[in-house]
């Protein structure tokens, strides 16, 4: 559960992060941007898997169109597809700025997402957190809870400075790459 | 440069579009020929006492206008680059917008001319009354259309250039053409079933402001689609 | 007429400009001559904003309405026919193709064949017209002699020295010093995003030119 809210976040900060870019067009941006994309969907597929896995022995079936979980679902096509774009550009500053737009316009999806899925029956647990009234989760699953989204939290901040910094050398590594195969502009 | 010139160039440009595609012809005739196969083998398919036409009438015809736009959508900016027209464009003292509103604009006639063989063809042979809802249909027709085809076109800027541009359009595209999509087939089978008008609105109204979002959006966006 | 202050731009680590300055004025025709890679394109890409430079200005007089280009790319609608290619063109620059556009390059029997019909020297011809069709007063060409027939390439020197007589600026940009020395009236090299010549052609011929250029270059 809280990998969810964190996928769905991660996608928020790469909408973000791609605003910004596009007004400074400052490659650390980018590179965030990037960065929390491929968290989201490994925090996506962790729903995606851990949530049937478990629903299996509840609701007796592996897949069902359950709200939820078909969030997920196309909160990962997102993903899949912001990814998918930054691997078929080559020229690193269109590949930015595709992935900006891309990130734009997943981040703007997301409320209509919901809106879609959310009208259909589900058969996941009504929410009992975040509730306007006092959370009504009885008190040890609900500190279990909190506990897994602060580490869920740290993750997503661990994971996301991993990959940021790897990116950050990997497009040195291409830079050096590039000037030592020769040139190609004139 | 004010909207009067703005649209003006977007119409010109959306023009130029038209007349390429009606010398080529290829494009509506494959669209047209997949509209006649899905609704001939779906015919075949189905059982009749199982699953009554009212109830597959939507999805049917919302794949075969999805195929539509997706074939629309994948010449349009291929267009430009086979000439380096693209660069004639950008050079020319019209607004980006211009070129994203023509493209919009030339698309949606596409779509819409099959959408135009796609309904009388689905009432004809599936036996489906749609002449007393034709007005809310056809605004329902026109505001999903219209939502998938803004993000379609902005994204086949982009992708045109990369190396699997037909793939990797609907592969793109397919997070954002489900809201608009399930809304649509859900109203349009309340609509057929002849339900009243006052429940479908709901769904008119999220399918405007989708529209108004992603078209917005889109225009904003695009410049970054084109500019170095 | 078209000015350029402190140019700069990278691919990446690769400097494709590297602080140009120079201006253009009424009746010059600059040929820019480097070997692939050094910035050339660019530079004209940068003056005729289609590229935003890093750092620097580039302006050009009239802005985009008055800037012809032409490259190697015909930017011509193949299924269409010459006419309503022209027509398209023009209308983008808000103005109707002249009158006399397709007779002075050849082009009037040809005027209602679709593009895709037409041989590749018309085609060039059919391109060149395309610049011109909004009366540009700022001529841009990348390395525009390529593959041009030798009807074309008449045609085209012709079309140049009519521009610079009628008082206006052009830059050529090319790797072919011959061709490009007889048209200009002031000659640049350029190498790694930097001029390392700039001066008027003052009566020296291509043979001339092209030993400089190689002494500046190799």
């Amino acid at each position: 559960m809280p990998a969810a809210i964190w996928a769905e976040l991660a996608m928020i900060v790469v909408g973000l992060s791609s605003v910004f870019y596009l007004f400074t067009k400052d490659p650390r941006l980018d590179r965030f941007a990037a960065s929390s994309a491929e968290v989201g969907t490994v925090f996506c597929a962790i729903v995606l898997t851990t949530g049937p896995i478990w629903g299996k022995p509840i609701w007796g079936t592996w897949w069902t169109w359950d709200a939820r979980l078909t969030f997920t679902l196309f909160l990962f096509l997102l993903y899949a597809g912001y990814l998918l774009l930054r691997g078929a550009v080559t020229d690193p500053a269109a590949r930015a700025r595709f992935a900006a737009v891309i990130g734009i316009c997943g981040m703007c999806e997301v409320p209509f997402i919901h809106l879609s899925v959310y009208m259909f029956p589900t058969l996941h647990p009504m929410p009992i957190v975040l509730k306007p009234s006092a959370p009504s989760l009885p008190g040890t699953m609900l500190l279990t809870w909190l506990l897994s989204l602060g580490v869920f939290t740290l993750l997503y901040v661990g994971f996301v400075v991993q990959r940021y910094a790897l990116s950050y050398l990997r497009e040195e590594l291409e830079a050096v790459g590039d000037v030592g195969g020769g040139r190609g502009h004139g | 440069m004010r909207l009067p010139e703005l649209l003006r160039h977007s119409w010109t440009v959306a023009a130029k579009d038209l007349l390429v595609e009606f010398r080529s012809r290829t494009a509506i005739l494959s669209a047209a020929v997949f509209v006649v196969l899905v609704l001939v083998v779906f015919n075949f398919g189905r059982d009749p006492t199982a699953v009554s036409n009212v109830d597959l009438a939507p999805s049917i015809l919302w794949v075969t206008f999805t195929f539509a736009a997706i074939l629309a959508l994948n010449r349009a900016f291929q267009l430009e680059l086979e000439n380096q027209a693209l660069d004639g464009l950008l050079l020319a003292p019209i607004d980006r917008s211009s070129i994203y509103l023509g493209k919009l604009i030339a698309n949606l006639v596409f779509v819409a001319g099959v959408e135009l063989i796609g309904v009388p063809l689905l009432a004809l042979f599936f036996n489906v009354r749609v002449l007393p809802y034709l007005g809310p249909l056809t605004g329902l027709i026109a505001l999903a259309t219209v939502g998938f085809v803004a993000v379609g076109t902005l994204f086949s800027a982009m992708t045109v250039r990369t190396r699997f541009a037909e793939l990797l359009l609907p592969v793109l595209l397919l997070p954002f053409m489900i809201p608009p999509l399930s809304w649509a087939v859900l109203a349009t089978g309340r609509l057929l079933a002849g339900r009243p008008l006052s429940e479908v609105v709901g769904w008119l109204n999220m399918l405007a402001v989708y529209d108004i979002v992603f078209v917005a959006l889109a225009v904003l966006l695009f410049p970054a689609t084109v500019n170095e | 007429m078209l000015r350029a202050e402190r140019l700069r731009h990278s691919f990446g680590p690769v400097k494709a400009l590297d602080e140009i300055s120079f201006t253009v004025q009424p009746g010059q025709t600059l040929a820019v001559f480097g070997p692939n890679g050094a910035g050339k394109t660019t530079l004209l890409k940068v003056l005729a904003g289609l590229i935003q430079p890093q750092g620097g200005r580039a302006e050009v007089a009239g802005g985009r309405r008055a800037i012809g280009w032409i490259g190697h790319q015909p930017q011509l609608y193949a299924p269409l026919t010459v006419r309503e290619n022209l027509r398209f063109w023009a209308s983008l620059y808000s103005v109707k193709p002249p009158a006399d556009l397709l007779r002075r390059l050849g082009l009037e029997e040809h005027a209602d064949r679709p593009v895709r019909a037409l041989s590749r020297g018309l085609v060039q011809r059919v391109a060149i017209a395309r610049a011109l069709v909004h009366d540009p007063t700022v001529l841009l060409l990348d390395e525009p002699f390529t593959g041009l027939d030798r009807v074309a390439a008449e045609a085209l020197s012709r079309l140049l020295a009519q521009h610079a007589a009628a008082g206006r600026a052009a830059v050529l940009v090319t790797h072919n010093v011959e061709e490009g020395t007889g048209l200009a009236t002031d000659v640049a090299f350029m190498r790694v995003g930097r001029f390392v010549h700039f001066a008027p052609r003052a009566g020296r011929g291509p043979a001339q030119v092209s030993e400089e250029y190689r002494n500046a270059i190799a």
